[in-house]
């Protein structure tokens, strides 16, 4: 039964995946999906795409993004009911989710400090000059 | 975290334990499966037996032992009404070269009811082909492109492809690619693959199955197979010896400095090394192609340790 309905371009989601990123793959989705909702675009109570969907508009297997789903699932940030799809959790505290964004740079920026020997003093100073 | 399988879908495909022996080459206990609507990738050294398995899968070849049932269908005895339902496309097929592409399509359209005019006509766009292009004068990739297309535009419910993507320039392979994911568009849909492009596979697959010398290595869910591997970068201060876990699959020691390739990691790994005495610098994920690389150096080591 060939619908033809599914090949009609649905919405895209505009991914952007770094090959440089060394993360694995479903980090970097869950990422995507968290700024979206941290920035405004994917409001708290909005339906997201099927894990499907999702896969095949971003080229990447259907098991990693249910995998990410699952992850994000499990920090709160979205809710999934069999049947039913997944959707931006309700309750989402926006606040708490930037924090833990800003975290995550900040963690970033000192793995990178360590390996580039830079010290804590330097750091702090570097960080003081954004503040 | 391991991704729970749906084990609520029939399978794509079912082989169990398949021998095949050639004069210089057997395949051995060949165990594969994976449910519907999923993408399994066979990588590989070459001469490995990938393409042996994929043919064997589509009756081309029986095996010495073993049975193979693909949709449901018992191989190779049902090889006819299973096939009304799978697309192949292997390196060494040929197209009628003083054809063009419309002949090649009416002559696949008139055996397969299943033909979907719109889509082939919107694989012609994506792909850059006329369909007036003669096969004769057509480079490589249009060729691969071409042949895909037959396959694809039958809409099959699994797609076997041998190497679909070598040889190809990375912009071909990305629309390559991005055809076969189209071609998932519900849970009937499945993919069986082999490639040497590694990251392909790693991009596309949820399942992956590593091949070497007739064998299977390991089969298992993607995330689970990447997860398992670790590489733990160390430093050895007081050149302790390293705690004898079986998990370790190579190690490589210059000086202080001493790199340890790890699979079936767990958490509780790193203990092991730091009540050793050693100092953990880091801990990397491996990519597919670095999993590939040390697991057929390891597979190697091993074959020269029998043979010594």
């Amino acid at each position: 039964m060939p619908s033809s309905t599914v090949y009609t371009v649905y919405m895209k989601y505009e991914f952007v995946f770094s090959q440089t990123d060394m993360r694995p793959m479903y980090q970097q989705i869950m990422e995507q999906i968290t700024q979206r909702i941290a920035v405004g675009d994917w409001l708290p109570g909005s339906a997201l795409p099927s894990i499907r969907e999702l896969a095949i508009d971003t080229n990447v297997s259907v098991i990693t993004v249910k995998r990410a789903y699952l992850e994000l699932e499990r920090e709160g940030v979205i809710a999934t009911q069999q049947g039913k799809g997944s959707w931006v959790s309700e309750s989402l505290d926006l606040d708490a989710l930037q924090r833990e964004e800003l975290i995550q740079h900040l963690q970033q920026a000192g793995k990178l400090a360590k390996s580039l020997a830079v010290t804590e003093a330097e750091l702090l100073q570097i960080i003081k000059k954004f503040l | 975290m391991s991704v729970p399988d749906s084990l609520s879908m029939p399978l794509a495909i079912e082989c169990e334990d398949i021998t095949k022996h050639y004069p210089h080459f057997i395949l051995r206990d060949v165990k594969l499966s994976f449910e519907q609507g999923s993408v399994m990738g066979l990588v590989g050294p070459n001469g490995a037996g990938k393409s042996t398995i994929l043919r064997i899968v589509m009756g081309l070849i029986k095996p010495d032992s073993g049975s193979i049932k693909v949709l449901g269908y018992s191989m190779p005895n049902e090889q006819i009404a299973a096939k009304r339902n799978i697309g192949f496309v292997a390196e060494d097929m040929r197209l009628y070269e003083s054809e063009t592409i419309e002949f090649h399509i009416n002559f696949i359209k008139s055996i397969f009811n299943s033909w979907d005019d719109q889509y082939a006509k919107k694989l012609l766009h994506r792909f850059d082909l006329k369909k007036e292009q003669k096969i004769k004068g057509m480079s490589h990739g249009q060729r691969i492109k071409a042949i895909l297309l037959l396959a694809l535009a039958r809409r099959p419910n699994l797609l076997v492809f041998d190497e679909p993507t070598t040889g190809l320039d990375p912009v071909v392979r990305k629309e390559v690619l991005n055809e076969m994911m189209n071609s998932l568009e519900d849970e009937t849909h499945s993919i069986l693959f082999s490639s040497h492009n590694t990251l392909d596979v790693e991009q596309i697959s949820d399942y992956i199955t590593f091949i070497y010398d007739g064998r299977i290595i390991e089969s298992r869910n993607k995330e689970d197979f990447m997860d398992g591997w670790r590489r733990l970068r160390l430093t050895n201060m007081n050149n302790v010896s390293l705690p004898n876990l079986s998990n370790i699959k190579e190690i490589q020691q210059s000086g202080r400095l001493c790199t340890v390739t790890l699979n079936n990691y767990e958490n509780s790994i790193p203990e092991h090394f730091t009540n050793a005495g050693l100092q953990i610098n880091n801990i990397e994920r491996l990519s597919l192609e670095e999993i590939f690389l040390g697991n057929v150096a390891h597979a190697k080591g091993a074959e020269k340790e029998a043979i010594v």
